[in-house]
This record gives C-alpha cells, sequence and structure tokens, in this order.
C-alpha cells in the first residue's frame, strides 16, 4: 500500500516535450483514473511511474521512495497491459505466479497464490491452458490475476478494456471495481473511456497536450468543470457549448439571439466580455420533459425549431436550432416530434457553464 | 485403343507421373538396385550381379565408413550448436541497432552469397601455413614464432574446416532468429520488466521461448546442410590429412568415383541419408512443440 507523486512531471522525446512538468498527488488506497484524447500524455505518464520511460525532468514517488532511478522491478508495482501481454508460452498458472517464481518464492507458496488469485477471478477451470486457448476477456482476466498476485504497493492500468467489445467492457468494468474493493490497493488507471473513468474512480485526473486540465471526484468534474475542455469531454451526448458576449445582464449569440446571463456568474463577467457558454443536453429540454421537473431555479423558455430527433427508447436527443447552430437537448418521457416543428424549450440556466473565450477558465468563482 | 479410357484425373495426373519417374523414381530405384549389386563404373557389366545385402553388411563392419560417419555427425553438432549461439548473439546486437539496420542485415548475410567452394578456397588460403593471412597475423602479433600446420595437423585441419563452416553460415541462423525478435510483441517484455525480471531473465523466460521456433527452422535447413557436406572439405583438405577430416560425402564420392565403386557408395549414401532423416525427424519434433508452446497461430 503506498501513495503515488509526481512533482513537475516532465517527458521529453528528443527536443519535443510531451509530458510539461505535471503535478499529482495519489493517496493511499485511492483509485485514480488518467483520462483524456490520445496524445495527451496519460500513457506517458503512466509508463513513466512504472518505469518502463526514462523520466526527463521531475520526480516520482511512490511511498517515501523517489523511484527515478530504479528499474521496474523494484518499484513494487504490476501493470494491466491494454494487449494483456500475456506469456504466450505459459499455461495461465504459470502466467499469474512468474512473478513469484522470479522473486525465488516456494512452489507451495506460488500455488497458494495463485489458486487464492484464480478464486478470486473465477479462472480456476483455466489454469493449465495457454492464452491462445482463452478469449479476450479471459485474457484480460488473467493479467490482472497476474498483477494481483505480487500484491503490489501500486496497481497501474493501461486502457485495459479497450481490446474487449462493449458488453464485455462494461462487465470487466463492474469486476474491476470490485477488485479493488477487495485489494484495496492504489490503482492509477488510464483510459480514454470518460465513462469508465466516471464510474470507476474516486478521482479522475483529465489531461490534455501533456498538461493536467483538471482533478477532481467525478461529480466535480460533471458539475464544475475547471476548463471549456474538461467541460466537452466528460459527459455523454457532450455538452453544448457556444461563443457569446456578455451585454448588459445577457448573452448575446453570433446571429443575435440572446438568453439571459445566469444568475450564479452576474457578477463574474464584464459588459462586452467574449465568453463560452455552455449548458449540458440534461438541463436543455422540450418544457416539461426534464430532469428536474419545473422545480428549477433560473429556467429560460424560447421556441426553437426541431432539426431531427434520435429516439433511444426511455429518452430522445432532440437537435434543435437556436443561435444559428444545433444543439443538443434531452427529453424524458418523450413524444414524438418532427422537424420543422416549433417547439418550447427550456433552459435551465441554474445548470449553466460560463468560460472565458480566451483562457478557456471557468469564470465560476 | 478402344475401350481403355482412363479417369480425366489420372489423365491430368500422367503428365507430371512420366516426368518424377523419369528423373527422381526411376534413378531412385536404378541407385537402390545397385546398391544391392558389386557394379563398378569399370565393368559395367557387374551391375546384373545381385548379391542382396553384402554391400550392406560390409560397411556395418567397415571402420573407414564408421569414423567418417561419427566424424559428420561431430562437426554438425559443434558447427549447429556455436552456429547458433553466435548466430543468437548476432541477431541480438542487429537487433538493438536504431540506425542503420536494415545496412547491418544485408552485410550480414554477405557470407551466404558466396559459393561454398570459393569459401573453400579463401580459407584453404588463409589456413596456409607459409602464406596465409592467419600464421602471419599470429606471428605479426607475438603469439607465436612458428608456423602452425593448420591444414595438416589432423585436429586443426578439423577445426579449420569448422571455422569455414561457422563463418558461411552462421547467418543462416541469425536471420531467422533476427526475424524471430523482429516479429515478437514488446508487451510480454515489458509485462516481465514489471514482474520482475532482469534483462538476463527476461530473455531466459520470454525472448528465448519465442525465437525457439525461428532457431529449430535454422537447425533443420543447417544439419540438412551439414549432413551433406562436401563442397569445403573437399578444397581445404580433401578429406585429408591422412584421412583425418574425411566426412561422409568425401568418402561417398571418392569410393564412387575414384575407386569407382559405384554399388558399394550408394549403399553409403543409403545409410547416410537416414542419418539427415533423423536430424530432420528430430527437429520438426522440437520445432511443433516449440510452436505449441508460444501458441504460434502458423
Amino acid at each position: 500500500m503506498a501513495t503515488v507523486s509526481l512533482k513537475n512531471l516532465v517527458k521529453k522525446y528528443g527536443n519535443l516535450e510531451v509530458v510539461h512538468s505535471i503535478n499529482l498527488d495519489v493517496k493511499d488506497r485511492e483509485f485514480v483514473a488518467l483520462v483524456g484524447p490520445s496524445g495527451c500524455g496519460k500513457s506517458t505518464s503512466l509508463r513513466m511511474i512504472a518505469g518502463l520511460e526514462d523520466i526527463t525532468g521531475g520526480e516520482i514517488h511512490i511511498g517515501d521512495r523517489v523511484v527515478n532511478e530504479l528499474p521496474p522491478r523494484q518499484r513494487n508495482i504490476s501493470m494491466v497491459f491494454q494487449s494483456y501481454a500475456l506469456y504466450p508460452h505459459m499455461t495461465v498458472a504459470e502466467n499469474m505466479g512468474f512473478s513469484l517464481k522470479i522473486a525465488g518464492r516456494s512452489q507451495a507458496e506460488i500455488d497458494a497464490a495463485v489458486a487464492d488469485a484464480a478464486r478470486t477471478l473465477g479462472l480456476g477451470e483455466l489454469l493449465e491452458r495457454r492464452p491462445s486457448q482463452l478469449s479476450g476477456g479471459q485474457r484480460q482476466r488473467v493479467a490482472m490475476g497476474r498483477a494481483i498476485v505480487r500484491k503490489p504497493d501500486v496497481f497501474l492500468f493501461d486502457e485495459p478494456l479497450s481490446n474487449l467489445d462493449a458488453k464485455l467492457r462494461m462487465q470487466m468494468r463492474t469486476e474491476i471495481k470490485k477488485l479493488h474493493a477487495q485489494v484495496q490497493s492504489t490503482v492509477i488507471y488510464v483510459t480514454h473511456d470518460q465513462v469508465e473513468a466516471m464510474t470507476l474512480s474516486d478521482r479522475i485526473v483529465i489531461m490534455r497536450d501533456g498538461h493536467i486540465e483538471q482533478v477532481g471526484t467525478p461529480d466535480e468534474v460533471f458539475r464544475r468543470p475547471a476548463t471549456r475542455f474538461v467541460a466537452g469531454f466528460i459527459g455523454s451526448p457532450t455538452m453544448n457549448l457556444r461563443e457569446a458576449t456578455v451585454d448588459d445582464g445577457k448573452l448575446v449569440f453570433g446571429n443575435g439571439d440572446t438568453l439571459p446571463l445566469p444568475a450564479e456568474f452576474r457578477d463574474s463577467v464584464t459588459a462586452g466580455q467574449k465568453v463560452v457558454f455552455g449548458l449540458r443536453p440534461d438541463d436543455l429540454y422540450p418544457a416539461g420533459h426534464g430532469i428536474h421537473s419545473g422545480e428549477a431555479a433560473d429556467v429560460h423558455t424560447a421556441s426553437v425549431p426541431v432539426t431531427i430527433t434520435e429516439p433511444l427508447g426511455n429518452e430522445t436527443l432532440v437537435f434543435v436550432e437556436f443561435a444559428g447552430d444545433d444543439w443538443i437537448a434531452r427529453m424524458l418521457n418523450p413524444k414524438a416530434l418532427q422537424p420543422g416543428e416549433k417547439i418550447d424549450l427550456s433552459f435551465d440556466l441554474s445548470q449553466a457553464h460560463l468560460f472565458d473565450a480566451a483562457t478557456e477558465k471557468t469564470l465560476r468563482r | 485403343m478402344r475401350g481403355w479410357k482412363p479417369a480425366p484425373h489420372v489423365l491430368l495426373l500422367l503428365p507430371a507421373v512420366i516426368v518424377l519417374a523419369a528423373v527422381v523414381i526411376l534413378p531412385l530405384l536404378l541407385s537402390l538396385y545397385s546398391s544391392f549389386t558389386p557394379f563398378r563404373l569399370t565393368r559395367p557389366d557387374s551391375i546384373y550381379t545381385f548379391i542382396g545385402f553384402r554391400n550392406y553388411q560390409r560397411l556395418f563392419t567397415d571402420k573407414e565408413f564408421w569414423i567418417a560417419f561419427g566424424r559428420t555427425v561431430l562437426l554438425l553438432t559443434v558447427a549447429l550448436n556455436l552456429e547458433m549461439v553466435l548466430g543468437l548473439l548476432l541477431a541480438l546486437l542487429v537487433e538493438k541497432a536504431t540506425r542503420g539496420q536494415r545496412l547491418l542485415r544485408t552485410i550480414m548475410m554477405f557470407p551466404m552469397m558466396f559459393s561454398p567452394i570459393l569459401v573453400g578456397f579463401q580459407f584453404k588460403f588463409m589456413f596456409n601455413d607459409n602464406v596465409g593471412i592467419v600464421n602471419n597475423a599470429l606471428q605479426s602479433l607475438g603469439l607465436t614464432d612458428r608456423a602452425i600446420p593448420w591444414l595438416i595437423d589432423g585436429q586443426l585441419a578439423f577445426t579449420s574446416i569448422l571455422i569455414a563452416e561457422i563463418w558461411s553460415s552462421t547467418s543462416v541462423f541469425a536471420i531467422f532468429i533476427l526475424a524471430g525478435l523482429m516479429a515478437m510483441p514488446r508487451e510480454p517484455l515489458e509485462a516481465a520488466k514489471v514482474d520482475g525480471c532482469t534483462p538476463l531473465q527476461s530473455f531466459r523466460y520470454v525472448t528465448w521461448p519465442f525465437v525457439m521456433p525461428f532457431a529449430f527452422i535454422a537447425m533443420t535447413i543447417r544439419s540438412l546442410d551439414i549432413a551433406r557436406a562436401y563442397d569445403i572439405v573437399k578444397i581445404m583438405t580433401d578429406g585429408g590429412p591422412a584421412k583425418r577430416t574425411e566426412i561422409l560425402w568425401t568418402l561417398i564420392s571418392r569410393t564412387a568415383y575414384s575407386d569407382a565403386r559405384m554399388g558399394l557408395a550408394n549403399a553409403m549414401a543409403y545409410v547416410a541419408i537416414l542419418l539427415s532423416i533423423l536430424f530432420t525427424v528430430m527437429f520438426f519434433r522440437q520445432l511443433a512443440k516449440a510452436r505449441q508452446q508460444i501458441g504460434a497461430e502458423w
């Protein structure tokens, strides 16, 4: 069990800097997800923690040790790879017991540990098979078994579910969560899938272009995104984000359409300021079909035409035209709408976000 | 011809069968038959005298034949092992090269581009006790002041042949093993690092099992090569001095053409081929096992 801290961590390939001096403290037994689009530096950071990449600058602490110069084997970590990275010539049992064998443990001890892990992961019947005889989900489970057998200080997951199909991914997600509850270890989990990050982690680290954009609980990054990027990245369907200008208590969009300035931001903007207005589809709905059932404090209603609809059964995503652009609204208890039909659209402005157009930082205080 | 109408598949296969029969099956049967005769090239009618297994019986008590047989196996064993170790090291080095790897691979294959006859001449020249570069170098470096009789001393001659053989064919192993290394996925190696392996352990437990099938393919090819080795030995020592480097095929060719005893030589050849078959079967078994082990999909 251990904490992990990154202090001013930098990674350069030649002259190209891909991780720009990031800082992060992971608490003991915490589940932290690093999430971001591909090329944001999340995997590189994880591989630096694992010791598979050299550290260009800064320090990594695991527990109270600086591990910069330690090879992976001395860091007491284990890692689950996207491609499983099982040893093809070893059986499942040998794969899982390999680290203990290398550590020179007795065969009895190895067998016990492997049996224990196999029980946790439901791999009992597969112990004598080889990886080539397993399905993707089973291979991933073996990879996790290999990780837990050695009882490391820190688990590192590098996009472990990306190679699985959607259904299996959901199932394994639940298993990883259960596993973490059982083994009570520090976990750093890299993914590009914000749903995985939201569902699994205690805290989410959102990265972009080698910088950390925001660190927070799933609730924090969802409800109070610190930057325009986080607002757009977290949540599905994505938040409606549109540029506007502040003018006398109003937000004026490019084509002249206006919305009242949300009360929360009244004191944090000045007239003429360029801002980005953000509103999740959950907070934009045909009147009477919203989540907040009309009790929200600050609802503005406008009459807008429907462009298209995407019915999902329990709800319908309605694309509406407003401010010269398509906005996504979410309609609960859906009823049929025709393209071109004008509807009363409710904007729940108490849930709105405003970002400075230039710095892209939130204007929330 | 009416009434005789072969099925279409027989008809279609017939040309191939005729060609095969003419160039492979008939000569094979003829040579097999002649190994049961005292056939001498100088007395053509001796081919009609059938003597049963007498040639084979003679071989089993022929000390010279079994010494040549044993020497071939020795050459094969030593050369294959050394070639594999050297080829492996070479492949590992070349694989590490980040720049100019293509060039290195080409250079590595140079020895394979020379005819074995030329390799034999070149090494014969290099190992010459008077003018050869080897003695010259050893003497210039002050390591010895006498002319070492490389090709004249029996054991040294065998060693010289071994060196020529290894020089010319180590790259077979290097190329195959390099192909294995390059086809190898990187992640298991990284997993091994995280699992606590030192570089040596990573090689022992992860890299080697993966490239082993490739090494076995090279082994199979090379074992056939050496089991029929002839040219390098013929040029460098011609089995000499005093038959100290006589191997199977130099003995067989001497028996067949110099002594003109074709019947006996054919009997020897059939026994020699058994050796090749034995090694091929052995390496193919190993290959199948190794392939199954790494779960190869080829």
